[in-house]
């Protein structure tokens, strides 16, 4: 059941990703050059999301387990550390180069896009590099949000 | 600043930001967990057991959703300028950045910001102004 509603929402959200037109690296561009002729289109795409997003949280966090029983994996820290937001912008910076963010580069993937496939593979082997320096740095465990 | 009302599409934007919600909605509400794609594709390269099928099958949903909207009309095609050195230096970043920082534009934008996250919050305004410069420089300082 878990496996079928976790494929059920990885569509629904690639679904999202091309209706919204963010699986097109040109659109999340136009978006975020501020200074050229300006898309707002992503504004939209995130309040849309935000505002069934908002809801589905409420209800999320007045529960310990999931409507399926499982436990509630809700991220409790509040830490605003150094590599959160250094990440944060080496990851922005990544994203202003091509315009694709981790969803709609697999969308794309998806679509048989030679260029999503070499971003991905590249986008693998970045996380890859994370795992590895995160394993020689004894102690310091990953968190995923 | 001049919005280019030829490429703006609010309504197809917030029909699909819906979409990416109930997405989000069903992940947590059934699952329990944060929809957050770095973290779901990268939890795969230090895989647990149990976690390997969910989060293989939810990437599977994301990779296929094209061919299911091929079943209902035709898929638009991307437009993707970057050249492959940019792409690979640009997914090395990704990679690297969505991990460093626990999360992309799913789990700290459309998840976090649901859940009104201080973390989420900051992590989403580090990435955006980095994109909005990193655009502007590429766009308008080295390009000109």
């Amino acid at each position: 059941m878990v496996i079928f509603l976790s494929l059920l929402a990885g569509l629904v959200f690639g679904l999202g990703l091309i209706v919204s037109g963010m699986a097109n690296p040109a659109k999340v561009l136009g978006f975020l050059d501020l200074a050229g002729p300006w898309d707002p289109s992503l504004a939209f795409v995130m309040g849309g999301a935000i505002f069934v997003g908002a809801v589905a949280f409420a209800v999320a966090r007045r529960r310990t387990v999931s409507f399926l029983g499982l436990d509630m994996k809700l991220p409790s820290s509040n830490r605003l550390d150094p590599r959160l937001v250094v990440g944060s912008v080496v990851f922005g910076i990544g994203w202003g180069i091509a315009g694709f963010c981790p969803g709609p580069a697999l969308v794309a993937l998806g679509m048989g896009e030679a260029k999503a496939l070499v971003f991905v593979l590249a986008m693998l082997a970045g996380m890859g590099i994370f795992e590895a320096l995160e394993s020689r740095a004894t102690g310091r465990g990953a968190r995923s949000a | 600043m001049t919005i280019d009302w030829s490429s703006f599409t609010p309504w197809h934007a917030a029909l699909g930001g819906v979409a990416i919600g109930i997405a989000a909605a069903m992940f947590i509400l059934l699952n329990g967990r944060v929809a957050g794609i770095s973290g779901i594709l990268g939890g795969l390269l230090r895989p647990v057991r149990a976690d390997i099928a969910w989060r293989v099958a939810f990437v599977a949903g994301l990779v296929a959703s094209p061919v299911v909207y091929a079943l209902f009309g035709a898929v638009p095609a991307p437009r993707i300028d970057a050249g492959y050195p940019a792409l690979i230096a640009a997914g090395l970043l990704v990679g690297v950045g969505t991990r460093y920082g626990s999360g992309c534009t799913s789990g700290h934008g459309v998840c976090g910001l649901s859940r009104l996250s201080p973390r989420s919050l900051a992590a989403t305004a580090a990435f955006m102004l980095a994109g909005f410069a990193t655009v502007f420089v590429a766009r308008h300082l080295l390009a000109a």
